[in-house]
């Protein structure tokens, strides 16, 4: 893999923010290169290399403790990386202050595990933080609306906006979270295990929501899971954690070809192939309901 | 144009209007032309997106309000537009972000009676707290091989051992004070030696042991608070009961036994410190050489007041550690609790111990130990 010069210092402090309009330039959104994060003697990544691509949703997967979770904590600057350099959205952020220089908080929207929902704010007001934070333009009624309205997309009912985190269940914490995460209109989302904890239907309905809304805004989506399901039915690529690095991006079908021997278990264990038959067969369904839809409609002409 | 917003109205020859928009309706920018948008006055009919460069969901959501506002007609939109503005459409809301706060006149004869209920609930909770400490003993009692010396030593280790410095710092500075202090008003009736009998006696009767129960409230009593408060809302508390461990016996008796023990050594501790700063002070400012200073103790501090502050020492512990896993084991619901019930354990602690100590001090003196 070639590698491009790292940039010097001096140009990276020389690049200025980036203008709060200014939206979905061309690099890749997120770039890491040669990572390394270690905590005292031990090492959690080891030269770890990822691009991931504008408008996809990047999956991610490894086992327990293959550092899954500090990956999206370097990208996202909440842990500072020991080596390697990172780029979000064009700008480099490590090594230098996320704010003053880069401006990309308010271009990304992060949903954590439980949701991380402030808990002595309702979740309407959850979602006006961000919006107060870095558009304190905006008048208190259009901010309120503006709340209102994310926490409705997000799927949550009416009567959840003034309540709240402690009156809620898992999976609608979870959901204001993503109301949370959505505020800005982020360009860049990250979800770490959105559809853990929540039951079948949910877990579904979340996958629904999150692929509509990667087509509806145009969102990068990075997803920490382990839910096969997910995998199959929204990842357009999935990213391998294991020996401290990602060995293996790629569609599924790619990545089972690898042969990789935890890949194999992983993909091809009886959990995998259930999901994978489910993916299927809602496949074959969906094909069969638009060959009937157009049918008809060649009947009705 | 990038980086803003614009708009332009246009009359027809229908006699209506037409809302042009141009520009970014971002998040970013749609902050300093709503206030605009919101207070045109007319007779739209139509909105034109046909020069919008790139929207959001919070643009299209301004877009489609206004259009329902004045039944206008949105026209002109791209692609990228119609979804968004198809995704926002459906879901407008009044509902408030905050729950609704209660007029005045309800609000506090509500807080009255919430306090009264409190009130009647804490007590309950008290009551059944101590049963539950006494139930706790009595298994330890009858099982001895259940008794929990692990977090009994760990307990006396951080309340005990590790408050060993801070401890003896705050009793050697008031022993300076005092002595010095004493020695100054002293002077004027011309018994500067009695400075010795003051530092001697009010050391080892008051301060030494008041001081110490003060800095355990707020160093330990808050941190079973603060401890047991996070265990509950991590669920830690409930899973040691659905294995069948007593959080009680676990968690509550080991600071208290290791509390309680802590008191009595840190008390003597402390006075012992503190009369050590004094003859410090004695030996540079007042001119008595310092194991002089010492000895004069023992001749004139009568034993029973090392008694005093030894009897006292132990109540005092007791009462900081059930002030702390009392408050503790009453969390509930949010993390703001735990800073609520933490802050309630300190006050009450070092209130309980003050009015007692007041009660001791009479009671003391009408037994003869004055």
């Amino acid at each position: 893999m070639a590698r491009r010069p790292s940039r010097k210092q001096a140009e990276i402090e020389a690049l200025r923010a980036i203008p709060a309009h200014q939206r979905f330039s061309d690099e890749p959104p997120i770039v890491v290169e040669g990572l390394v994060n270690r905590f005292g003697d031990f090492t959690v990544h080891d030269g770890l290399d990822l691009t991931v691509q504008r408008g996809e949703i990047i999956g991610v997967v490894g086992g327990s403790g293959t550092g899954k979770s500090v990956l999206m904590r370097s990208i996202i600057g909440l842990q500072a990386p020991t080596e390697g350099r990172i780029d979000v959205l064009g700008r480099t952020i490590t090594g230098v202050d996320l704010d003053k220089k880069i401006g990309v908080r308010r271009r990304w929207g992060v949903l954590f595990q439980g949701g991380a929902l402030f808990s002595t704010l309702t979740v309407g007001e959850n979602v006006e933080v961000p919006l107060k934070e870095f558009y304190p333009d905006i008048s208190d009624e259009l901010r309120r609306e503006i709340a209102r309205y994310k926490v409705l997309l997000s799927g949550l009912p009416e009567d959840a906006i003034a309540k709240y985190p402690s009156e809620l269940s898992g999976g609608m914490k979870k959901r204001a979270g993503l109301a949370r995460a959505l505020a800005l209109d982020p360009e860049l989302l990250f979800l770490d295990e959105p559809t853990a904890g929540l039951d079948p239907i949910g877990a579904a309905a979340f996958d629904r929501q999150t692929r509509e809304l990667k087509e509806t805004l145009g969102l990068t989506v990075f997803l920490i899971t382990h839910d096969l399901d997910t995998l199959y039915e929204i990842c357009d690529r999935v990213a391998v954690l294991a020996d401290k690095k990602v060995i293996a991006v790629g569609t599924i079908p790619e990545l089972i070809e690898t042969g990789h021997p935890w890949i194999t278990e992983y993909f091809t264990g009886p959990r995998g192939r259930a999901a994978q038959g489910a993916y299927e067969q809602n496949k074959a369904r969906e094909a069969d309901a638009s060959a009937s839809g157009a049918s008809g409609a060649g009947a009705s002409e | 144009m990038t980086g803003a917003a614009h708009y332009t109205l246009t009359d027809d020859d229908a006699g209506g209007t037409t809302l042009a928009l141009s520009g970014q309706y971002l998040v970013s920018t749609i902050g300093a032309v709503d206030d605009q948008l919101a207070r045109i006055d007319g007779n739209i009919h139509t909105i034109d997106l046909t020069a919008v460069e790139d929207i959001d969901t919070s643009g299209a959501w301004v877009a489609c309000q206004l259009a329902k506002r004045y039944d206008a007609e949105i026209v002109g939109e791209s692609e990228a537009a119609r979804r968004l503005l198809d995704a926002v459409e459906g879901v407008s809301s009044d509902a408030a972000l905050v729950p609704e706060r209660v007029p005045v006149w309800e609000r506090v004869p509500v807080a009255m009676g919430e306090k009264v209920f409190a009130a009647r609930n804490g007590a309950f909770g008290v009551v059944s707290f101590l049963g539950g400490i006494l139930i706790g003993f009595g298994v330890l009692i009858r099982h001895p091989s259940r008794f929990p010396m692990k977090a009994v030593v760990r307990q006396m280790e951080m309340v005990g051992v590790s408050a060993l410095p801070i401890i003896g710092l705050m009793s050697f500075l008031i022993g300076i004070v005092i002595a010095q202090q004493g020695a100054v008003q002293l002077e004027q009736f011309g018994a500067e030696t009695l400075t010795v009998n003051l530092v001697g006696r009010i050391t080892l009767r008051e301060l030494g042991v008041l001081m110490t129960a003060i800095m355990v409230a707020g160093r330990s009593g808050s941190a079973f608070a603060a401890q047991i408060g996070t265990m509950k809302l991590t669920e830690e508390v409930d899973a040691m009961r659905t294995i069948g461990i007593s959080p009680i016996e676990q968690l509550v008796i080991p600071r208290i036994i290791a509390c309680t023990f802590m008191m009595v050594l840190l008390g003597f501790y402390s006075s012992i410190v503190g009369i050590i700063g004094g003859a410090v002070i004695g030996q540079f400012a007042l001119g008595i050489p310092f194991f002089t200073f010492l000895e004069r103790i023992q001749e004139v501090v009568p034993l029973h007041d090392v008694w005093v502050g030894l009897v006292k020492a132990p109540v005092f512990g007791l009462i900081v550690a059930l002030a702390g896993c009392y408050h503790g084991m009453r969390v509930q619901g949010n993390s703001e609790e735990v800073g609520i019930r933490t802050t309630m354990a300190v006050v009450s602690a070092i209130f309980a111990v003050i009015v007692l100590d007041a009660f001791f001090a009479v009671f003391f003196t009408e037994i003869g130990w004055g």
